[in-house]
């Protein structure tokens, strides 16, 4: 088998007393689907924050690709392809779609460090940037202030975001956070059109996506993961049940 | 203004559209030729109000584009001012020259302080620019041998402008002088907030966070832009040594970083134009309320400031834009001039 | 040697002074994050409270200090309710926008009042003399000072740790987001905070009118030795602000003293220092 995409070893991380990540052993293979659930609290963000270096561990390793990061920061992560969107919108509301999706692939090609030349000599990365929007059909808004666009607009800018950056591994934290039902399918179609060469590790709670989606599911619950495997296996663990019962009120 | 009849073009055409220079914006340039001909009685104020726009334009690249709060720009301000002065005072009065040296020498002290600057954020940022100003202000104070202290620097004698136009009573070569290297200097500014780095900038003041998930090398550009910054506010105060021929500590000290701020604040911050237009309606006013004491001139700005804060966040110029992007407003003008209505 | 005992006697006084205008601004940051400049203008009103009770109403000094509290106390609540709630989420610059333009208007209307000359205080007898213990002069004003302040001290550590309403305050300061979903109304303690600490200040601005005068500057010269405090001693923690009032007030006593000519270059360059090697000050934990 070829190195994992993503890989973390003996992961810890406490707050005070609070243990919210303990001994996370992931290993993520090229291209797969994973899905991250778990009850509210179980350290799920956390985990996240983690492997982008935005937490430091207080102990354990992160591999991407088989390179050691874990002393690297989160714009050097970045970089070397390890991507994540935010649960809570996370854009920059003055720019529109257009600017923020241009900077970022400016940022990339490192063309941002240019000063004297205006970014419409930059067609190549404009260009991109538009098709990247067209795709995730926000051409239409795309000179409009984020703060405007609707919220289930915004919520597409994050990915589209993310996207950007060209991931190897792409973490998505809840992408259909606070999106009504009946408009989260354009969310999930985004994410079900990503191309087979990103890992995608994500984190949802609409348990029919999850399942329809996901070639594996981890399960984790106080910081631990309760088990891994495949949805068939993790929707006939009785583990899972149980916790999933437990605290069903929380949704 | 954007959103509906941009949307159908394409993004290169869009974006080319809104780095034009529009009609406003050349007749306002020109406009600043006016008072050679309306007012030249008061050329020596308008230089004042070249070198203070330009001293705002400086500010507004770090506070207005990339959102660093300062409370102590005066530092490179003054930097530069007696960086001149002392240049001229041992013998090198030619303006261009020390101008470019000038810049030089803030640029380079900008350099060193961005290594600080960029690692912090909140009332850390707002105390190391407040200390770092009131430290170069001692330091000038105590280096009496070098800055003549309290007394200021005397003895400054700047050559004349390439040999030919020498700096007259009247403030007429001052006034092209610093006309021309604020224009200069703004033409670079405009080109810098128009590049990708303008746009990271910008980025990294809507959201530093968001920055580092991109990947963005936030700290890098910081440092860039603290530097330009610096070396233009240094720039600025060689203007003044060099129109003036005189340079005290008053360069240096905070009520010149608090003013500068109060100007951008006014105009606008992060529109290039904030800065020019605050300053000429600063300067503008104290001229006419010069018979009042100073020390309550600060009365009408302090009320003028919590008023700006709380009921025009983004400066005279922002409300402007405020009023022409409104609906009422597009309607009620395109009634006007019927010919401008959309198929 | 003497000397030294001396200018570590009159330092600590100062430093006394310093922390009483600047405790209440700690707290409040630490609470609110909001950064408020103007802090040292509700400082000048309890001086010029005093000055005028004193001078025009022939008050005893020590009667106008209550009245310096509560007028200082008084105006910053009008403040906070109509202005200042309005901006705690806003961003840094708009907080220092908005009360360094208070702190104009309070200079410009000071020196309006009251002229931009010294104010004369009158202290009563017994407070003007000095004492003689072991060749060193200790000044009787000081010496009040001094135990004065450290009375307040205690108080403020005392109700912080002990009372309902002090576990509130640092918890509030501890996790503002915890604090509020334990059901603590954190802007009504945030109210009452702001007052009592802007009275501290009216409080320091009183007392300070014998060590340091009073004129329409003081709102902005103060500020900035009320800021170093803050920040060296770090947000929110009476402890540090404790120790790094004492700390600037021996030093800066000390540089003016011994090294008259770089004294005030010496306080900014280690106040610099010293954030650079702990952004969050000497006893904070966050930045």
């Amino acid at each position: 088998m070829s190195t994992p995409a993503l890989s973390t070893r003996g992961l810890n991380k406490n707050f005070g007393s609070l243990v919210v990540a303990s001994d996370i052993e992931i290993e993520l293979p090229q291209g797969v689907r994973y899905a991250l659930i778990g009850p509210n609290g179980a350290g799920k963000t956390t985990l996240i924050n983690l492997m982008t270096g935005m937490l430091k561990p207080d102990g354990g390793q992160i591999q991407l690709g088989g390179e050691e990061i874990t002393a690297l920061g989160p714009e050097a992560r970045v970089r070397r392809g390890l991507v994540r969107t935010f649960q809570i919108n996370s854009l920059f509301p003055h720019l529109n779609p257009l600017e923020a999706v241009t900077l970022a692939v400016c940022e990339r090609q490192e063309v941002s460090r240019t000063w004297w030349k205006p970014i419409t000599a930059y067609s190549a990365e404009v260009d991109e940037a538009y098709g990247i929007l067209k795709t995730l059909m926000l051409a239409q808004v795309c000179y409009r202030q984020t703060r405007e666009l609707a919220y289930g607009q915004q919520r597409l800018l994050e990915i589209a975001l993310a996207l950007a950056t060209r991931p190897k591994v792409l973490l998505l934290d809840e992408p259909a956070a606070g999106v009504p039902r009946d408009e989260s399918a354009e969310l999930f179609a985004a994410v079900t059109n990503l191309s087979q060469d990103i890992t995608v590790l994500f984190i949802e709670h609409d348990m029919d996506f999850v399942f329809r989606f996901a070639s594996r599911i981890i399960v984790m619950v106080g910081g631990r993961i309760l088990v891994e495997g495949t949805p068939d296996e993790i929707s006939a663990d009785p583990r899972v049940r149980e916790v999933y019962l437990g605290s069903a009120h929380h949704g | 203004m954007t959103s509906t009849d941009g949307a159908l073009a394409g993004p290169q055409q869009y974006l080319r559209a809104q780095q034009r220079w529009r009609a406003i914006e050349i007749v306002f340039w020109l406009s600043l030729l006016l008072p050679f001909v309306v007012t030249p009685n008061y050329l020596v104020l308008a230089s004042q109000v070249a070198i203070t726009a330009l001293f705002a334009l400086s500010l507004d690249l770090i506070l207005g584009y990339a959102g660093i709060v300062s409370l102590g720009h005066a530092a490179f301000f003054g930097f530069g001012a007696y960086t001149a002065g002392i240049l001229s005072k041992h013998g090198w009065g030619e303006p261009l020259t020390g101008l470019l040296i000038s810049g030089f020498a803030a640029g380079l002290l900008g350099y060193l302080m961005s290594f600080i600057i960029a690692r912090f954020r909140h009332l850390a940022l707002i105390m190391i620019t407040l200390g770092f100003g009131f430290l170069l202000l001692e330091l000038a104070n105590s280096l009496g041998w070098l800055t003549g202290g309290a007394d200021g620097l005397q003895g400054v004698k700047t050559w004349p402008l390439l040999g030919m136009f020498k700096f007259d009573l009247w403030g007429v070569t001052s006034y092209w002088y610093s006309l021309i290297v604020l224009f200069i200097l703004f033409l670079v500014c405009r080109r810098l907030i128009n590049s990708p780095f303008g746009l990271s900038l910008r980025g990294i003041r809507e959201n530093a966070v968001r920055m580092r998930a991109v990947g963005a090398e936030s700290r890098a550009h910081l440092q860039k832009i603290y530097t330009i910054s610096a070396a233009i506010a240094g720039i600025a105060g060689a203007l003044l040594t060099q129109t003036t021929d005189t340079v005290s500590l008053g360069v240096l000290n905070f009520e010149r970083s608090a003013d500068v701020l109060v100007i951008l604040i006014l105009g606008g911050a992060g529109r290039l134009y904030g800065g020019i237009i605050g300053a000429i309606i600063f300067l503008v006013a104290r001229d006419q309320f010069s018979g009042i004491n100073p020390q309550y001139w600060y009365f009408p700005i302090g009320v003028l400031l919590v008023v700006v804060v709380l009921f025009l966040p983004n400066g005279i110029l922002g409300g402007l834009a405020q009023i022409v992007e409104s609906e009422r407003w597009q309607r009620w003008t395109a009634n006007l001039t019927p010919w401008r209505k959309k198929p | 040697m003497t000397s030294v005992l001396g200018v570590l006697f009159d330092g600590f006084a100062y430093g006394m002074l310093l922390f009483l205008l600047s405790v209440g601004l700690s707290v409040t940051l630490g609470m609110m994050n909001f950064v408020n400049l103007a802090h040292c203008s509700f400082g000048m009103i309890g001086g010029y409270v005093t000055v005028t009770l004193m001078n025009s109403m022939g008050w005893p000094f020590l009667a106008t200090l209550p009245m310096a509290f509560i007028a200082a106390a008084a105006t910053s609540v009008v403040f906070e309710r109509t202005m200042f709630r309005r901006l705690y989420r806003a961003s840094d610059l708009d907080q220092c926008l908005l009360t360094i333009g208070l702190v104009f208007a309070s200079v410009a209307a000071a020196a309006y009042i009251y002229g931009t000359i010294q104010q004369p205080v009158n202290l009563p007898s017994y407070l003007r003399g000095s004492y003689q213990v072991m060749g060193v002069t200790l000044g009787a004003y000081r010496l009040f000072l001094i135990a004065f302040s450290l009375v307040v001290t205690a108080v403020l550590v005392i109700s912080l740790e002990y009372t309902r309403f002090g576990a509130q305050v640092r918890a509030a300061v501890d996790n503002q987001r915890m604090a509020r979903g334990l059901g603590i109304n954190v802007d009504g303690a945030f109210a009452i905070t702001f007052a009592l600490g802007s009275g501290l200040a009216g409080l320091g601005g009183a007392l300070a009118i014998d060590i340091v005068g009073l004129d329409p500057s003081f709102a902005l010269a103060y500020l900035v030795y009320v800021l170093i405090v803050v920040s060296v001693g770090g947000l929110g923690s009476i402890g540090g602000s404790f120790v790094a009032a004492t700390l600037l007030g021996i030093s800066d006593m000390a540089g003016k003293y011994y090294f008259p000519e770089i004294g005030s270059f010496l306080i900014y360059l280690v106040m610099i220092s010293l954030l650079m090697w702990r952004p969050a000050g000497l006893f904070g934990r966050r930045a």
